[in-house]
């Protein structure tokens, strides 16, 4: 075992994470732990752009960007939060420009922008240009262009590191941070890092659905971990479909095609989201186009041998501005269908996308312990965690602006944090749930294979948590869910190695996922009514007077000491806006 | 889905509709802790129309032999983890569809070559990320930053968006025969790296870029070969992008 020690420390580098080591690191000894090479991470899977309200090409105003965002999330969204957020947008995209960021242009030099769903012109009136963006490859432009500032201002990274626990300690009756254990994949060997503040960055956690548009590797660790030692976590049945991904796949295509004029139709070559949405129709915000697609299919209106999809039609578009615009979304469809998008509509369905939910925040990006305090020491910025800005759905382009956003912050805020800071002592052996952990996973022979039971959870919340849900789906979730774990205790890994032992980081992973889905469910049935991502067939409206307030999510421990899931609630933060009828 | 079935493979209708063939994979294994030489080893696979290389490898790991190691994350191209030698040509196992190779024979799958084998298809990916360091990759600019952006016309922006694509991968280096036999040559993705900035009107560093790609283990080891070019999964034109980087140090401008 090895053990270090640091001011800083982060865990995850995308986005938020390198956001934030860019600030702490100019100000406090800053590590960052990430368990994929930073330019692995998903901020690079992003598309379509990043809003902020520059006006460049039409008039435009943070206020109107903060509205959308509030009625995007249903109301659920605490508007202190999204206000900064709006506000902070412009200086977020202006940093990036300057760190080299090469954003599209207009024709006199200045950052280009273009239309994005839910984004309008004066509280609804129209689509507005507002998403700032480069090419269809934003996400990739922004963790590049973090990536190389890290590189000029010399981050310390552990690449291939897997934070597997957060070590507090309790000090005059509180619990402070204290630090993070680690698993180098390389090596298998344990390292405890201790530091003043710990920052999770560590994104979402899309891997409990089969169908989805995440990589691989979003497994929820963070949000898990924290969840495990006791912090809660908010607003987690909350899960964002996005409308188009490819049919069968799950791969994104962005929202970026509608807003440069792409149309859904059904079988019938139907622009149905005019009956849905007649304002904005294709660029209604995502729950509400993701619905409309499945209710198409549904109601025997979708496309294909099978009619399970609806179309994503391109093909009115000029090629060469495709090809300016949109170039990575159309070769996905070549490549991965063999879908020519200039002559060919392009099949598209739902597809799981980002968790809405997680780590519960301050604006500051300080963890919640509860309703009240902050746990000292503990930060969280990214999809990992819940300001809330992104309320019941989250608006597109709003995730790259929340890891600049409240990256940013949590740099700021953890570095602030550390400089005033006593050291708070490690534990006695930090690493013991860990190792214990690893080895009860590695020794155990001959049990079910890890692969199994989580293609088994996917399809079960695929099946029963996704887009529409009612009491009896989602009963049927939890009970899955229940018998999947008991498999889980019983399985094994074949890898019984040191090194790159993959197989067995899977199977640690699927115990985070498990946790997770738990969550999500257990709040999906307790909320009864329908609000943004989270629609209930049995109750089909939003119902303000039970349910506008956040889930608190908290680990609990049941007579027979198996684990639970124990549910509290906390108000929404209203400054200017009253719910009303979402239509758009 | 209809466009699976203009596959040219062998199709057994299953019921799905989706047409299914055998395809047998060839993987280069190595377990630094049991093996002392790499071995080939042999699976074969019933695999679907729209599968790629990287689903055959998830089937062998999660049903056959969870010890088989590899790099994956996003799954469609974007993240650059999974650059492999597939049948002797570097390609992204998520982007290379098994349907597209020919499956009379086995589909070989190596490590990249030119890194040192950690274990199976993982390779030490650290020499490559310290070549593209070296060449300074960021935006060097003198002065006040401006309160708003810096001005760049669309042609400036367009000059060098190619080399944006970059996903360092390290396909193209890892295909370069020079950078095989020689120990200190940094490799085609630094030079693009480099042109990425050169070639970028905000900035004010290609004069100590240039200086670096002109060094005796630079850009002149560069033999023309083209095999960077045809490895890119993205579509960069990067023998291209050498020459432009060798044209500037010929005639000190960009």
């Amino acid at each position: 075992m090895q053990t270090h020690q640091y001011d800083v420390v982060i865990v995850g580098a995308g986005g938020a994470g390198m956001r934030a080591a860019l600030e702490a690191g100019q100000r406090a000894r800053t590590a960052v732990i990430t368990k994929l090479y930073p330019t692995r991470s998903h901020t690079g899977a992003a598309q379509g752009g990043m809003c902020a309200a520059l006006a460049n090409v039409e008039e435009d105003s943070p206020e109107w960007h903060t509205f959308d965002t509030v009625k995007g999330g249903d109301f659920l969204v605490d508007q202190d939060a999204a206000e900064i957020m709006a506000k902070e947008a412009i200086d977020a995209v202006l940093d990036l420009e300057k760190m080299g960021l090469p954003f599209n242009r207009t024709p006199d030099g200045t950052i280009d922008q273009r239309r994005f769903g839910g984004h309008t012109r004066n509280h609804g009136e129209a689509a507005v240009r507002r998403a700032c963006y480069s090419a269809d490859r934003t996400g990739h432009m922004i963790l590049q262009t973090l990536y190389q500032q890290c590189i000029k201002h010399n981050v310390d990274f552990f690449s291939e590191f897997y934070v597997l626990d957060l070590i507090f300690n309790e000090v005059d009756g509180e619990r402070r941070t204290a630090g993070v254990v680690a698993y180098d994949l390389a090596s298998g060997e344990i390292h405890v890092v201790r530091a003043k503040s710990v920052v999770f960055a560590t994104g979402g956690a899309g891997k409990v659905y089969k169908t989805t548009s995440n990589a691989h590797t979003l497994t929820g660790d963070g949000m898990a971990i924290a969840y495990r030692r006791g912090v809660p976590l908010e607003d987690m049945e909350f899960f964002q479909f996005h409308p188009t991904g490819l049919a069968g796949l799950g791969i994104l295509l962005s929202e970026a095609a509608r807003g440069e004029g792409a149309i859904l139709r059904n079988c019938d070559g139907e622009r149905f989201m005019e009956r849905y949405a007649p304002t904005l129709k294709d660029l209604a915000p995502r729950d509400v186009v993701a619905r409309a697609m499945a209710n198409e299919v549904r109601e025997g209106r979708g496309a294909g041998p099978n009619k399970d999809y609806v179309l994503l039609d391109l093909t009115h578009l000029e090629p060469a501005h495709i090809d300016a615009k949109l170039p990575d979304i159309t070769e996905f469809a070549r490549t991965y269908l063999g879908i020519e998008p200039y002559t060919e509509p392009v099949p598209v369905f739902p597809t799981a996308h980002y968790a809405m939910g997680g780590i519960p925040t301050t604006v500051e990006t300080e963890v919640l312990a509860d309703n009240e305090r902050v746990i000292p020491g503990m930060f969280a910025a990214g999809e990992v965690a819940c300001v809330s800005v992104h309320g019941a759905n989250r608006l597109g382009t709003n995730s790259l602006l929340d890891i600049n956003v409240f990256g940013r912050r949590a740099g700021i805020a953890a570095a602030a944090f550390a400089a005033k800071a006593p050291w708070v002592e490690l534990p006695e052996s930090p690493e013991a749930d860990t190792v214990a952990l690893l080895e009860g996973m590695r020794e155990r022979e001959d049990g079910e294979r890890i692969a199994d039971i989580r293609r088994a959870l996917q399809e079960t919340m695929d099946a029963n948590a996704q887009v529409f849900r009612s009491e009896a789906t989602l009963k049927q979730a939890l009970a899955d869910i229940a018998s999947l774990r008991e498999r889980y205790d019983r399985a094994s890994v074949q890898d019984k190695g040191r090194r790159f032992n993959t197989d067995l980081l899977e199977a640690v992973e699927l115990g985070f996922l498990l946790d997770l889905a738990e969550v999500i469910v257990t709040g999906a049935l307790e909320r009864k009514e329908s609000r943004g991502g989270h629609f209930r067939e049995d109750y089909q409206n939003r119902d303000d007077v039970n349910y506008m307030r956040h889930t608190m999510a908290y680990r609990t421990e049941n007579a027979d000491g198996g684990a639970a899931v124990r549910l509290d609630f906390k108000p929404v933060v209203v400054t200017r806006y009253q719910p009303m009828e979402r239509k758009f | 889905m209809t466009v699976t079935t203009e596959a040219p493979v062998k199709e057994t209708p299953d019921a799905g509709g989706v047409p299914s063939f055998q395809v047998t994979m060839r993987l280069r294994r190595f377990n630094p802790e049991s093996d002392t030489e790499p071995r080939w080893e042999d699976h074969t696979l019933t695999m679907h129309g729209t599968d790629r290389v990287l689903d055959a490898l998830h089937k062998i790991k999660w049903e056959i032999d969870g010890s088989l190691t590899f790099r994956r994350s996003c799954a469609h191209g974007i993240c650059g983890s999974d650059a492999m030698r597939i049948n002797g040509r570097n390609r992204l196992a998520c982007k290379t569809l098994l349907k597209d190779l020919p499956l009379d024979k086995p589909i070989s799958v190596e490590p990249i070559k030119g890194l040192a084998v950690m274990k199976d298809l993982v390779v030490d990916m650290e020499p490559f990320y310290a070549a593209y360091k070296s060449i300074m990759p960021f935006l060097i600019t003198t002065g006040n930053d401006p309160s708003r952006e810096r001005r760049q016309s669309p042609e400036e922006r367009e000059r060098f968006d190619d080399t944006t694509k970059c996903i360092l991968c390290a396909a193209c280096t890892t295909s370069c025969p020079v950078y095989w036999s020689d120990g200190q040559y940094f490799g085609p993705q630094a030079i693009v790296g480099a042109h990425r900035f050169i070639f970028d009107s905000r900035d004010e560093g290609a004069e100590e870029r240039l200086e670096i790609l002109n060094d005796r283990e630079g850009v002149w080891r560069c033999r023309t070969t083209f095999n960077c070019t045809d490895a890119c999964p993205r579509g960069i034109e990067v023998t291209k992008a050498i020459q432009e980087v060798k044209q500037a140090l010929l005639f000190r401008r960009v």
